[in-house]
Formats: C-alpha cells, sequence, structure tokens
C-alpha cells in the first residue's frame, strides 16, 4: 500500500529481559525511522569492575546478568586468566563447559518456551498454557529443572555460581553426583525432548529472510560455547585478542545500550549464528532434531532463532553427557583451590607476564567480551564488556528496515505483532546492555 | 475470599530476583493457583495497575524510576524489596564510590550527558518499604515461607543471627582458620542462606545484609587481627553494605 502513513510506538517491549521500545514511523508509503529504543537506566559494569580485586571482580561479573551468570562468570575468569597467563586444567575447562552448556539450557528453555512461544497461542503468557497445554509447560520445567540441579550441585546456587573461580573451583563435584546428573540428562534426552520436538515442529513462523553477518566462536574440537576463534561470515577468522579490530561499539542516542558495528554493518550474534556457522558438529541428535523441525543451515529467517535454540537444547543434553562419560571415565581429581588469602595475597598472585586479558564465550544470546587491564596487585584498573545483545542492536533494526516495508499493506496490529515478534525472537537481554509492550498508535 | 493480587517490578539490577521466582517450576504453578498475578513482564505482556501486593526488584538509579516507585508504593498495599538491589542497593551500589562524571565518560564518552542517572539507591531511600527478602539471588525457601507466611496473615520475619550460626551447623571449617585465612563478612551478615558460601569453599561477602546491632567495633578488629588494609576492609564491605552507614 503506497502513501501510507504509520506511526508505531511500543512501549516496553514484554517477554524480553529489561526495557526497550519499538519505534516505527512512516509517511506517504516510505520508512522514515525504525527505531529499537533501550531506555533501561545505565548500569555501568565497567565502573564496579575497576578498583576490584579480581576474585571479587569475577563475583561482580556475574551479576551482570540474572540469566547468562554463568557466562559472565565464565567470560571474567577467562580474561583474568589470560591476563595472569593462568592455564587451567582439563578437568576444571570441561567442568566449565558442562555448566556453559546447563546455562544454555536453562536459558533456551525459558526463551523458547515461556517467552516465545505464547505469541504463536495469541496468548499474553505462557501461565494460561499450564492449562491449555500442561504437557508443554512441564517439559519445559523438567529442562529448567536439571539445569538449576547442575549448577546447584556443581558450584552451589543455580544463578551467580560461588564455587566457579579463577584457576578452578573452590568446591569439587564427586563422581557420585555427576553420575546422578548424568542419569537425569539422559532421561531428558528419552522423555522430554520428543515432546519437544513434537511441539515445536508445529508451529508455523513468519517467513522473513535477511541474509546477516553471523558472528560466533569457531572450534575444530566441538561445537562452542567455552572456548573458540571468534568467526564472522564477512571478516573471517581472528584471535579473542584481536576483538577491537574487529567490533566497534557506537553510543547511540536512543540507546543506553551501546550498540556494535561489524567492520562494515551490523552483525548478529546467538544461537542462529552459531547454528548457521557450526551445523556440521553437532551432535547426532541435534541434526536430528533440526531435520525433524525443517531447520536447514544456513538460514536467514532471524524467527528461526527460537528453532535454532531448540536445536541446542537437545545438542547440550547430549554433549553434557558426552562430558561427564569423559570426566567418569578419567576420575574427577580433588584440584580444590582456595580463594586468594585475605593479607599478603599478592604475594601469592602468579607472575603477570601480561597486564591485559580478554574473555570470550559463546553466552545465551551470544558472543560475550570481557577485557580487563590488571595491575600488579591483581586489582583491576580498566575494564570493558561487551554483551551479546548490544551486539544484535544494530542488526535488529535492519531487520526491521528491511521488514516493515514488506509488510506494509497489513493491519497495525499485524505489523505492531511481527515487530514485536521478531525482537522477541533475538531474545534481548536488554537489562544487561536495557520491559511489557504498550502499543501506542498515532496517525 | 477473593486472591490477592501480585505484582513483580524491576528496577535497576540482573533481573536474577525475578528469574528465581519464575525457576520455583512447579511450586510456582502452586503460587498462581494462590495468588493472582497481574503484572510481570518477564513473563506476560499483560500489564494490571491493580494490585495489592508489590515485590520490588532493583536499585533506584534514575530520576524516572523515582517517579515510578512512588507510583507503585501509591498502588500498593504491601511493597516487598525482593533481594539485594532493592534492600541495601546491592552491587550497584559499587559505583557511588567513583566519581559520576569519570565513570560515566568511560562508559559513554562524550555522549555522557544523554543519559538519566543518579547514585544507585535501595527502595526504602525514597518510599517505605513494608518487608524485605534479602540475598543475590534470594533464596527460593525464604521466597515461598514469605508468601505463605503473609497470605496467612502471619508476619514474615528474618532471621536475626549471623551467617556463622549457620556455617558452624554446617560443620564447615572457618575461613579465618584456613592456613590461609580468607576474609569472611559472616560474623557480622544476617543469616538465613544456610551459609552457602563458606559452604561452597567461598567467602561470605555480606549479600544479605548486616545483622541488627552487627557488631562492627569487633569485626574491624578481627580484620586487623588479620593483617588486612584499609582499603581491602572498604572493598569487601563495599560489595554490598557500600550504604550501611547511611542506614538507620
Ligand atoms: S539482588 Fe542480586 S540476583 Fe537479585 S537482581 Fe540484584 S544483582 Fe541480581
Ligand atoms: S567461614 Fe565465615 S561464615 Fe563461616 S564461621 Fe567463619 S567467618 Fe563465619
Ligand atoms: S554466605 Fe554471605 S554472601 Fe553468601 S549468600 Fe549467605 S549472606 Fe550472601
Amino acid at each position: 500500500m503506497t502513501g501510507k502513513d504509520l506511526n508505531i510506538y511500543v512501549h516496553h517491549v514484554t517477554r524480553v529481559e529489561g526495557h526497550g521500545n519499538i519505534l516505527v514511523d512512516v509517511k506517504n508509503g516510505e520508512l522514515k525511522e525504525v527505531k529499537l529504543e533501550i531506555i533501561e537506566s545505565p548500569r555501568f559494569f565497567e565502573a564496579m569492575l575497576v578498583g576490584r580485586r579480581f576474585p571479587e571482580a569475577v563475583h561482580i561479573a556475574s551479576r551482570i546478568c540474572g540469566i547468562c551468570s554463568i557466562s559472565h562468570t565464565a567470560a571474567s575468569i577467562k580474561a583474568i586468566e589470560d591476563a595472569l597467563d593462568i592455564k587451567p586444567t582439563w578437568q576444571t575447562e570441561t567442568l566449565r563447559k558442562i555448566l556453559m552448556e546447563a546455562e544454555i539450557l536453562d536459558s533456551h528453555a525459558l526463551h523458547s518456551f515461556f517467552l516465545a512461544v505464547p505469541d504463536f497461542f495469541g496468548l499474553p503468557s505462557v501461565i494460561p498454557m499450564a492449562s491449555t497445554n500442561p504437557d508443554v509447560v512441564k517439559t519445559a520445567i523438567n529442562f529448567k529443572k536439571l539445569a538449576h540441579e547442575i549448577c546447584d550441585v556443581m558450584v552451589g546456587r543455580h544463578t551467580h555460581p560461588i564455587s566457579m573461580v579463577v584457576d578452578g573451583f573452590t568446591n569439587l563435584v564427586t563422581e557420585e553426583q555427576m553420575a546422578e546428573l548424568l542419569k537425569k540428562i539422559k532421561a531428558a534426552l528419552k522423555n522430554d525432548v520428543p515432546k519437544m520436538l513434537e511441539f515445536f515442529s508445529r508451529i508455523k513462523f513468519p517467513d522473513f529472510e535477511r541474509k546477516a553477518n553471523y558472528t560466533c566462536l569457531v572450534n575444530p574440537e566441538m561445537y562452542p560455547f567455552y572456548d573458540g576463534m571468534i568467526k564472522s561470515s564477512e571478516a573471517g577468522v581472528y584471535r579473542h585478542r584481536d576483538y577491537r579490530q574487529k567490533i566497534v561499539e557506537r553510543v547511540v542516542d536512543h540507546s543506553t545500550a551501546k550498540h556494535a558495528f561489524g567492520p562494515v554493518k551490523p552483525y548478529m550474534v546467538g544461537a542462529l549464528a552459531r547454528f548457521n556457522t557450526n551445523y556440521k558438529q553437532l551432535m547426532p541428535g541435534a541434526q536430528e532434531a533440526a531435520k525433524m523441525l525443517g531447520l536447514e543451515a544456513p538460514s536467514y529467517n532471524p524467527y528461526h532463532i527460537t528453532l535454532a535454540q531448540v536445536v541446542e537444547i537437545v545438542h547440550c543434553l547430549e554433549s553434557m553427557s558426552r562430558l561427564i562419560e569423559q570426566l567418569l571415565s578419567r576420575g574427577i581429581r580433588d584440584e580444590r583451590v582456595e580463594r586468594p588469602p585475605l593479607a599478603g595475597w599478592s604475594a601469592r598472585l602468579p607472575p603477570a607476564k601480561k597486564s591485559w586479558g580478554v574473555g570470550v564465550v559463546e553466552a545465551p544470546r551470544g558472543l560475550l567480551i570481557h577485557e580487563y587491564r590488571i595491575n600488579g596487585n591483581g586489582t583491576i584498573d580498566a575494564a570493558n564488556c561487551i554483551i551479546p545483545t548490544a551486539q544484535n542492536l544494530a542488526n535488529i533494526e535492519a531487520d526491521m528496515r528491511e521488514l516493515v516495508p514488506q509488510i506494509l499493506d497489513r493491519s497495525k496490529e499485524e505489523i505492531t505483532q511481527l515487530l514485536e515478534m521478531l525482537v522477541r525472537s533475538y531474545d534481548p537481554c536488554i537489562s544487561c546492555s536495557a520491559h511489557l509492550l504498550k502499543v501506542d498508535f498515532v496517525e | 475470599m477473593a486472591k490477592p493480587k501480585v505484582a513483580f517490578f524491576d528496577f535497576t539490577c540482573c533481573e536474577g530476583c525475578q528469574l528465581t521466582v519464575l525457576s520455583l517450576g512447579d511450586k510456582l504453578l502452586d503460587l498462581f493457583e494462590s495468588v493472582e498475578v497481574v503484572n510481570f513482564r518477564e513473563a506476560s505482556s499483560y500489564k494490571g495497575q491493580d494490585y495489592d501486593i508489590a515485590f520490588v526488584e532493583g536499585s533506584i538509579a534514575s530520576s524516572k524510576d523515582i517517579e515510578r516507585i512512588k507510583e507503585i508504593r501509591k498502588r500498593a498495599k504491601v511493597l516487598v524489596a525482593l533481594g539485594a538491589c532493592a534492600h541495601t542497593a546491592g552491587v550497584n551500589a559499587i559505583r557511588n564510590f567513583h566519581n559520576q562524571q569519570e565513570i560515566r565518560k568511560m562508559v559513554y564518552g562524550d555522549k555522557a550527558w544523554v543519559f538519566d542517572s543518579i547514585l544507585a539507591q535501595p527502595i526504602d531511600a525514597i518510599v517505605r518499604v513494608d518487608y524485605y527478602i534479602p540475598e543475590c539471588p534470594i533464596d527460593k525457601e525464604e521466597f515461598l515461607r514469605f508468601v505463605s507466611q503473609l497470605l496467612n496473615n502471619m508476619k514474615p520475619f528474618l532471621p536475626d543471627y549471623p551467617v556463622c550460626v549457620e556455617c558452624k551447623m554446617k560443620g564447615n571449617v572457618c575461613n579465618y582458620h584456613k592456613p590461609n585465612p580468607i576474609i569472611c563478612l559472616g560474623p557480622v551478615t544476617r543469616g538465613g542462606c544456610g551459609a552457602i558460601c563458606p559452604s561452597a569453599g567461598n567467602a561470605c561477602e555480606g549479600c544479605r545484609g548486616l545483622i541488627p546491632d552487627a557488631n562492627l567495633e569487633a569485626m574491624e578488629w578481627l580484620l586487623n587481627e588479620y593483617g588486612v588494609s584499609a582499603e581491602d576492609k572498604f572493598r569487601f564491605y563495599r560489595m554490598y553494605n557500600g550504604l550501611m552507614g547511611m542506614k538507620k
């Protein structure tokens, strides 16, 4: 429809983590402006980290995000280890990989079932589904329970890990505990995964394609969450310590979250970027799941992020079983480390060869970078954190810019719904970088 | 009797406390049976403006936040501060001890002036709070106990013994008695968490806030005994309790 005027302002997008508004302005059928405004109060994490001893910094970094606390802890720990030249053991790294996958399971179960699905049933929330689709809700709750149990047992608490520290763990799980978790993971693969796949294979996702620059970690050994080089489908593969040459952060007036840009244009991080890049390394069941869901790599449809998350849920369950089996066959050694003592602790610091370090992991929503400069006292002098949502914001706006002209002939309600679904599909964690959607139409 | 209407609100924070509520699993479904949740942004797009009990998570950190919390206070019969951010301003208060101009510049460069931000404050710095559920994040059991007490017209209460009591019951070796002693705020921190941090081999960082009448002088003496520098003491208190001197 040409000559159309449309003014959409969605105040506080709901079912996303944090406060964001959508603004669309169309005059005479021509798109004037598309914005995703982030109105969350600034958090100043970088400032919170400066002047902190590193064991404290890890716990503060965790508080950047309640749902990605394992990822922030891991990125923080890795930045510190990179700066202090600490090489953790195979056991420590394996335990961290399991924790990262447990967090992916938890976060994806929350997003795909609780936050994304209600849209497809025209419901405001998952709550009414407890009576209409009790099986589905139960499946999601089972996944979340399992993820929480894994974190509880391994790091003392499910949100904000306690025993996960620089160079290892202050408390170690026992082989019996891991064997028990393994049984439960296998049971979930057998009982809950088929229900999930059957449910999601019946959902129809909106048709929309826009090829993005997909950016994520790559690792020849496995579908990586914990470790690897950074690969961008446009800028190629580069080392984590070189990220500043490839990623530019810009402050934009309408957002308290800084936007991050690739060398030339916006890029996408998260489940779909990982799936598109690393699908060959998915565990067999996850590859099978992708086929069942009709998700083929590469998919240029951002609404498919939710499907990629479902595939990653299956992958993480399988991968965690494999990692636990490896761990159990080697036996868990008592490599407990202690929090650095309170007095004279700098004497026990490893000699610092480098003064700065970068830690990069795949958080549930994508690439997460922590960079610290650490002084000789083991105190943080400068910090920079690049959060996944900050990287996706520019890409979401680019998607909206392409999508709006394609759907201008539809009703305002439909356009708004599709835009909200698009934003929710990215699972933005606005509280980290920026809350309920109120729609105001002005014509 | 009509079900009480419950709303959840978040201010500046990591939303870990709301997520803890969302992760109650089966118990969440039971909770949804006994109350009517009218506002839970994290879980629902429905936005009710009529509620009896408001659970508020996060710290006040902008002038808009002040307006919003005053509005919530006007509507709510009972206002509960959920988690350390709402209770003591939590880790958000750390930035209060930096030069505000500098940190704004550090994060937003020359655009620092664009964003509305003030010193991070606990909820009760702005409005009256009826109850507190402390900890970072809140403890599931404590939350459920609180809700059932409130719904059964019992006055919810918090333990007033220190974390050390629970730590000793768990049979942990005290952090101060280890070969390399570790700074631990257990002696002055409100118990109720089951001393989870020392039990997981780490130290109590004081996230549940101070016990009433905490003996800070004895704590000071203890830290001096172990040769902790003034700077490290401040650092540690300022994880969660930086604003304690400003509170009653
Ligand atoms: S109290 Fe802790 S867990 Fe709760 S919102 Fe604040 S930082 Fe997050
Ligand atoms: S470890 Fe900490 S909490 Fe436990 S008894 Fe010692 S001081 Fe108290
Ligand atoms: S031990 Fe201390 S820091 Fe840990 S949860 Fe309890 S009060 Fe908070």
